[in-house]
């Protein structure tokens, strides 16, 4: 097999694999980064992903692959990054705790760095209980905390949590995931900090219907200084119908406050879609003035155009015609976190 | 012990707390390491009937107040003194991101989540602070083993870091 990230920039003064990051360098640069989330089919072909990573090449950054997301069972997520490289695409790969225990956590992680993989994304998992094995037994070696710690030993220290010696050490830009609405609210700037310390360089945020909350969390995280540290991705979606809103309303750590429910149930079926954008939009321009909010991180469910259009409704527009957001910092550098690899 | 069909050692269930916070900040002052707790610690290892008897008096009395599950680990200092193991996830770094806004679990909603008990009980007792540290995973060869007799043994020296570790990264 041929490797699907041969022809992507490789530095190889370190002799392990550092792949370059694009999403690494649009924040470093402080650039609007914009992120895609894709799941993966529950089926044996790339093809899905490879269509939809065309489509959407010229708009995004990078896009995540789900891990088992739901707690129900697809292609994993290293096999849909691949996709990803394959069609253009840079990928995220997210990666969870619940499935696998520290040795087989290394492990992929290991195989993720070498298959060309430049980003990962270390969460805790949901939990099998409501997804469609409620029989599984739950894993959850570690928690994402550690796993991002992990993460962060292979790469920097070049040896396993047993303290054996990698012949060649992975070179991710590591991510993390945060949902300000979750309680308890006061926490999750430290939270934060907490993942800053164990290795994260970047933060994807879960949905984001709520504006003032993120503005509080920010006002936190900015007072706490991590915002220089660490480049911060809120999470964004369609609310497409009263069926989506109901759906994403029962998802665990998503919050719809109640003028948005209101405004989404007022609508004709007709308008309904064209209100998604508007209030898409509406959101990622009120969270693009936000200080310390790097970039949006967009969901769209399964609704391919959604992407391209909000991005134009917004103002947005594609990768290459991005507006700086107003400075780059320190920890959004390759060398500037002390946590970082260099 | 078998609600929800699921085993609580497989997926645990959140535990209230039966002893306040700041009671059990005050009474772990009298089981700190001194002379007498490592003489006995030391003891009681040599002495297997002995570590048996204690062992069962910790578990009996650490399950009534925090639904210990005896992970010989013991993190409860550092969470004032709610269980992290009783999170289904068993999360000892802080709470998940699916937590509901009302402080309910995302795997239990009937059940206030852990960790946001933690939050509160550390923040009445300004513990709020030791939160922050980085807690290490745990070694699973140690269940079913006392962890006061680890404690006073100094095993948990390494558990977590001693602060935020955001100025000086540690090791892991």
């Amino acid at each position: 097999m041929t490797n699907p990230g041969a022809d992507r920039a490789q530095d190889t003064s370190n002799q392990g694999q550092r792949w370059h990051s694009r999403l690494h360098e649009t924040l470093a640069n402080g650039a609007f980064a914009v992120t895609a989330e894709i799941v993966p089919p529950r089926g044996a072909s790339l093809n899905g992903i490879k269509r939809i990573a065309t489509h959407l090449e010229e708009w995004i950054d990078a896009a995540n692959i789900t891990d088992g997301q739901g707690a129900v069972a697809r292609m994993s997520s290293w096999a849909g990054s691949i996709g990803l490289l394959q069609a253009g695409v840079e990928p995220v790969m997210q990666f969870s705790c619940r499935d696998r225990n520290r040795i087989a956590l290394q492990a992929d992680l290991l195989g993720a760095a070498a298959v060309g993989i430049p980003n990962v994304l270390c969460l805790t998992g949901d939990h099998p209980r409501f997804g469609d094995h409620p029989d599984a037994r739950p894993v959850f070696d570690m928690d994402s905390v550690q796993l991002l710690w992990t993460a962060r030993t292979l790469r920097d220290e070049k040896h396993l949590l047993s303290g054996n010696k990698l012949s060649s050490s992975p070179g991710w830009f590591i991510g993390a995931v945060e949902n300000p609405s979750a309680a308890p609210q006061r926490f999750r700037a430290e939270r934060l900090g907490k993942k800053i310390a164990a290795g994260a360089q970047f933060f994807q945020t879960q949905f984001v219907f709520d504006v003032p909350i993120v503005e509080r969390w920010m006002e936190q995280v900015r007072d706490l200084g991590l915002d220089q540290r660490c480049g911060i991705i809120a999470g964004v979606g369609p609310i497409r119908s009263l069926r989506a809103l109901d759906l994403l309303s029962s998802l665990p750590g998503v919050y719809i406050p109640e003028d948005v429910a209101k405004r989404v149930r007022s609508m004709p079926p007709e308008r309904q879609e064209q209100d998604a954008i508007d209030l898409c939009s509406e959101t990622i321009q009120r969270l693009h003035e936000i200080p310390g909010i790097s970039g949006v991180h967009i969901i769209a469910s399964g609704w391919d155009d959604f992407i391209p259009e909000v991005l134009t409704r917004a103002g947005i527009g594609k990768r290459g015609e991005r507006d700086k957001v107003a400075t780059p910092t320190a920890g959004k550098s390759p060398s500037g976190g002390r946590n970082s690899a260099d | 012990m078998y609600e929800h069909g699921v085993s609580k050692q497989v997926s645990p269930q959140p535990v209230k707390p039966r002893a306040s916070a700041r009671a059990m900040f005050r009474t772990h002052r009298l089981v700190e390491p001194n002379f007498v707790w490592r003489a006995f610690a030391r003891f009681a290892e040599a002495t297997p009937p002995i570590y048996k008897v204690f062992t069962w008096l910790e578990e009996k009395m650490k399950r009534q107040l925090f639904g210990c599950s005896m992970c010989a680990q013991c993190a409860l200092p550092t969470t004032a003194y709610a269980c992290p193991q009783t999170c289904p996830k068993q999360l000892r770094n802080g709470p998940c991101g699916g937590v509901f806004p009302d402080g309910s679990c995302e795997v239990y909603p009937e059940m206030r989540c852990v960790w946001v008990i933690a939050y509160e009980r550390a923040e009445e007792t300004g513990h709020v602070e030791d939160l922050r540290r980085l807690v290490r995973p745990i070694d699973h060869r140690k269940w079913g083993q006392s962890s006061w007799i680890n404690y006073w043994r100094g095993r948990d020296e390494g558990l977590w870091t001693g602060d935020d570790a955001l100025d000086t990264p540690a090791s892991l």
